[in-house]
């Protein structure tokens, strides 16, 4: 069933766009990851405009994400405190990361800025997160007990806080810098951040696997609905169609995706996670590496 | 009075035309409603003459349809430390978004290159304004990129034969609109050549529009962008509630 999309101004399959939200949908709620770092890429791919696509995946990840909430806040895996410390950076972040894609779009290199982002990033938090999976696999497999967290630097910074939900009693500082920092990031990149936070999360925090899930979809919420506004009102690329199509597949995924993750252990989401990143990762690379079939490319104009 | 008899002089000197265009289109307005998916227009019409027709050369007939102008960047990609990247960019002024010639034979054969220039028939000729830094010499690969990555995606074509004419007098044919089409007026023209000078020429327009629902939004989305962006966060959030709370009592 064809259905033409009013502000992208194209005709695609209905089934297609509610079957790509399922898939993402199950995706974003089994690792908490908005999903709109491989929807993105999706959409550009059945040729809906790059503005539109990263505009309307915004506001599509606000709803994927408020039903994960929904079922994470009646499971209690959500630490609304350290999620509202991370908000406050978050947004101050979006605002910053806006003001640079700004500047490097009148520098005219955006696009590779964005891939080379998306390769760097994907690539070593992927790695990382592989690497440290495997040994926590060995390790259980062996016997011996995980090691504990020791203290590290981040014990050591003032403005400390109790995060009950978390069992933490650590300084506001971090947290706060991981919200600007994937405030940043969502911004020039176009997604909710969620597959940056969550390692950052759970490595640099040393937050709980099972709240580190809710407590990110939590803060990309607002983050996500702060960039949909701001794309509305200046560049109007939210386009609401597409994004029903894709959230009404994409809410039923992520309800299934959320009790598939409850079934899975830590160590088994961590590197089904870091699989897919680095499968991104390298789609990317690759494209960048490869001489593509057709040089030239044809893009609205940027203004004068 | 002396210069309104001067000016009946020179109008009555003046030639009539000897053949022209009487026009008829399926339809005049091209509706896009959310189940759009490309449209098919029959563009159709008459030679009137007042004098036999002229039996050498034959008469051809030219049809194009051409959407709302627009501007575009063209990049270029080269490798540059082992990575392909965009380095040269022409800015192409006004192309039109969507751009379809049908002729009734080879377009080289019903059209000289002077008329082709003057009345801008041919696609090349219909993208104006190649606007290349000092530092490209061959700014025409990237209008010929744009010609070419347009007719893959059918917003350009170049229908040659299709226009079918009947004893000189009764010509017709059918344009085809992809489904990614731009609201505005499409520009319809129609030549009719001789020995490849044009000797009559005929305009009207169809209209591309939104109607129901797609024009709602998209007026929305323009005209009080603040609304619609906080009714798409409404919409979204809600609808995630709804499937949540529909998927609690399904499994209940």
């Amino acid at each position: 069933m064809q259905i033409y999309l009013p502000i992208a101004e194209v005709s695609v399959n209905a089934f297609l766009l509610l079957g790509l939200g399922g898939i993402v949908g199950i995706l974003s709620g089994m690792f908490g990851v908005g999903g709109g770092f491989l929807m993105t890429p999706l959409l550009f791919f059945i040729g809906i405009p790059p503005a539109v696509a990263v505009a309307t995946e915004a506001n599509q990840i606000v709803a994927s994400s408020f039903s994960g909430v929904l079922a994470h806040l009646k499971r209690k895996t959500v630490d609304l405190r350290m999620g509202t410390v991370l908000l406050i950076g978050g947004l101050i972040g979006a605002a910053l990361g806006v003001l640079i894609f700004n500047y490097l779009k009148a520098q005219g290199q955006v696009d590779l800025l964005v891939k080379l982002c998306y390769v760097v990033f994907l690539g070593v938090i992927g790695g990382l997160m592989f690497i440290e999976s495997l040994n926590a696999i060995r390790k259980t497999k062996s016997g011996k007990p995980p090691a504990r967290k020791k203290h590290n630097w981040v014990h050591g910074l003032p403005f400390k806080m109790r995060f009950r939900v978390s069992g933490l009693y650590i300084s506001v500082i971090p947290p706060l810098l991981v919200g600007v920092s994937v405030g940043i990031l969502a911004a020039i990149m176009g997604v909710g951040g969620g597959f940056i936070m969550v390692p950052a999360m759970i490595y640099l925090l040393g937050m709980p696997t099972k709240v580190v899930v809710g407590t990110s979809l939590f803060q990309i919420i607002f983050v996500t609905a702060f960039t949909t506004m701001l794309h509305a009102t200046t560049n109007f690329t939210v386009d609401v169609v597409l994004a029903v199509l894709l959230l009404v597949g994409g809410v039923i995924g992520a309800q299934i995706g959320t009790r598939i993750g409850v079934k899975l252990k830590a160590e088994q989401l961590r590197i089904l996670l870091a699989i897919m990143v680095l499968a991104v990762c390298g789609k990317l690379a690759l494209d960048l590496l490869l001489m593509p079939s057709e040089l030239y490319s044809v893009g609205a104009a940027e203004g004068h | 009075m002396r210069a309104l008899a001067f000016l009946l002089v020179l109008l009555s000197a003046l030639p009539a035309l000897a053949e022209e265009v009487v026009l008829g289109l399926s339809k005049d307005t091209v509706s896009i409603d959310t189940s759009f998916d490309g449209s098919e227009i029959l563009i159709f019409g008459a030679v009137k003459r007042e004098a036999p027709i002229p039996d050498d050369p034959r008469l051809q007939v030219i049809i194009t349809v051409a959407g709302p102008n627009e501007t575009f960047t063209v990049r270029r990609k080269e490798k540059r430390f082992g990575i392909w990247v965009n380095t040269d960019a022409v800015e192409i002024d006004s192309a039109p978004s969507f751009y379809a010639v049908s002729t009734s034979t080879a377009l080289g054969l019903s059209l000289n290159q002077t008329e082709d220039l003057r009345h801008r028939v041919s696609i090349p000729r219909a993208i104006r304004s190649i606007d290349a830094p000092a530092t490209i010499t061959d700014a025409e690969s990237f209008s010929e990129a744009l010609i070419r990555i347009k007719s893959q995606s059918n917003q350009y074509q170049l229908n040659e034969g299709t226009v079918s004419v009947d004893a000189q007098t009764l010509f017709r044919t059918a344009i085809k609109l992809p489904a990614a089409l731009t609201e505005g007026d499409y520009q319809t023209r129609i030549f009719l050549t001789r020995g490849g000078r044009v000797i009559s020429q005929y305009e009207t327009s169809i209209y591309v529009r939104k109607v129901g629902l797609e024009r709602w939004l998209y007026k929305l989305s323009r005209e009080n962008a603040l609304m619609y962006g906080l009714m798409s966060l409404a919409i979204a959030i809600g609808a995630g509630w709804a499937a949540s709370a529909a998927f609690r009592m399904f499994r209940a």
